[in-house]
């Protein structure tokens, strides 16, 4: 069996550590960010605070990398085509195929994970072309067992995510 | 929609998220030689058609001390499995929940959902939970935690 390599976090925080604003802040704007030309002006006057505070705040977050960015999530396959890559890769060789996989710009989310597949990651290009190809540079340039797993339906997609859960 | 480049240009501008000062849209539209007026427009109209699914704040998990995340992968019959993506998709904790294509023999598995949780245990408890309301307990699954991060980010369409 592959054995878990826990990461060491420096930047861990609870989400009882988020202060009063943080936790109203990220409660109210994972959607329906505002469209407007001073959006952070226009939440520091729904929130009761100064435009300087949200932006101190954001800062905060980011640097604490609590807050990844502040823009789209897109729908996948609309702009562009994307999927799902599994990879199973000896263990020794992990972070070396990691790397492989990461000097891809089109990659976005790669993971390890618990299983005989045990490299996850996502492609995402202007084209199903440029998709395959990649595919087929991986499984050439590894000889490793490769799943590619394109989304056929979605059914629940990442609408933000609940403080509460 | 029909994407033009300008569009196209837009995504690429925003995707890793908008400048943390006063006026981010004018920013963008600076860069792009449109007006801060288009830029907005632009966003709605990506907005409207389901190009882009939400606009504002991504968190990460993991930052956030929801420390555990499991991919639970499920082999569900090809005649329920519309009806079990929607079960599960209803429940807070899943964050994603996708069919996609079995690789028969090596990957059995047709549904894909995302749970997050502050342990292990937490997430096992809230699968177990699922699993009995909405009756999938009796097929075939399995759950991959994450270990290492090695990437994560949002898309790129495009380079700068």
């Amino acid at each position: 069996m592959l054995k878990l390599t826990i990461q060491k976090e420096t930047n861990q925080v609870a989400v009882s550590e988020l202060t009063d604003l943080e936790r109203r802040f990220l409660n109210a704007y994972q959607h329906e960010f505002p469209l407007s030309p001073m959006p952070y002006a226009d939440i520091a006057d729904e929130l009761g605070v100064t435009e300087t505070k949200i932006l101190e705040m954001l800062d905060s977050l980011s640097r604490r990398k609590i807050l990844s960015r502040i823009g789209p999530v897109f729908t996948p396959n609309r702009a562009g085509a994307s999927t799902l890559v599994a990879m199973a890769v000896p263990a020794e060789q992990l972070e070396e195929v990691a790397a492989l996989v990461n000097s891809y710009d089109e990659v976005n989310h790669n993971y390890e994970r618990l299983n005989d597949f045990n490299l996850w990651f996502v492609l995402t290009a202007s084209d199903r072309n440029r998709i395959e190809e990649i595919i087929q540079e991986l499984r050439d340039k590894t000889g490793f067992q490769i799943l590619n797993l394109p989304l056929e339906q979605a059914y629940h997609i990442d609408l933000g995510f609940p403080l509460w859960c | 929609m029909v994407l033009t480049d300008t569009d196209r240009k837009l995504i690429v501008a925003i995707q890793d998220g908008l400048p943390l000062s006063p006026r981010p849209y004018a920013e963008i539209a600076e860069q792009l030689s449109l007006s801060e007026q288009d830029v907005i427009k632009r966003i709605r109209q990506l907005q409207s058609s389901n190009i882009i699914k939400r606009f504002g704040a991504v968190v990460r998990h993991h930052e956030l001390g929801y420390t555990a995340n499991a991919m639970v992968v499920w082999d569900i019959p090809d005649d329920q499995v519309d009806a079990a993506g929607k079960k599960l998709g209803e429940f807070d904790c899943v964050t994603l929940c996708y069919r996609r294509p079995r690789q028969l023999p090596l990957w059995p598995y047709n549904l894909f959902t995302m749970i997050h949780g502050k342990s292990h245990d937490s997430v096992i408890d809230a699968l177990e939970k699922i699993a009995a309301e909405t009756g999938l307990g009796a097929f075939s699954k399995e759950v991959l935690f994450s270990g290492r991060r090695f990437r994560q980010r949002g898309a790129h369409y495009g380079q700068r």
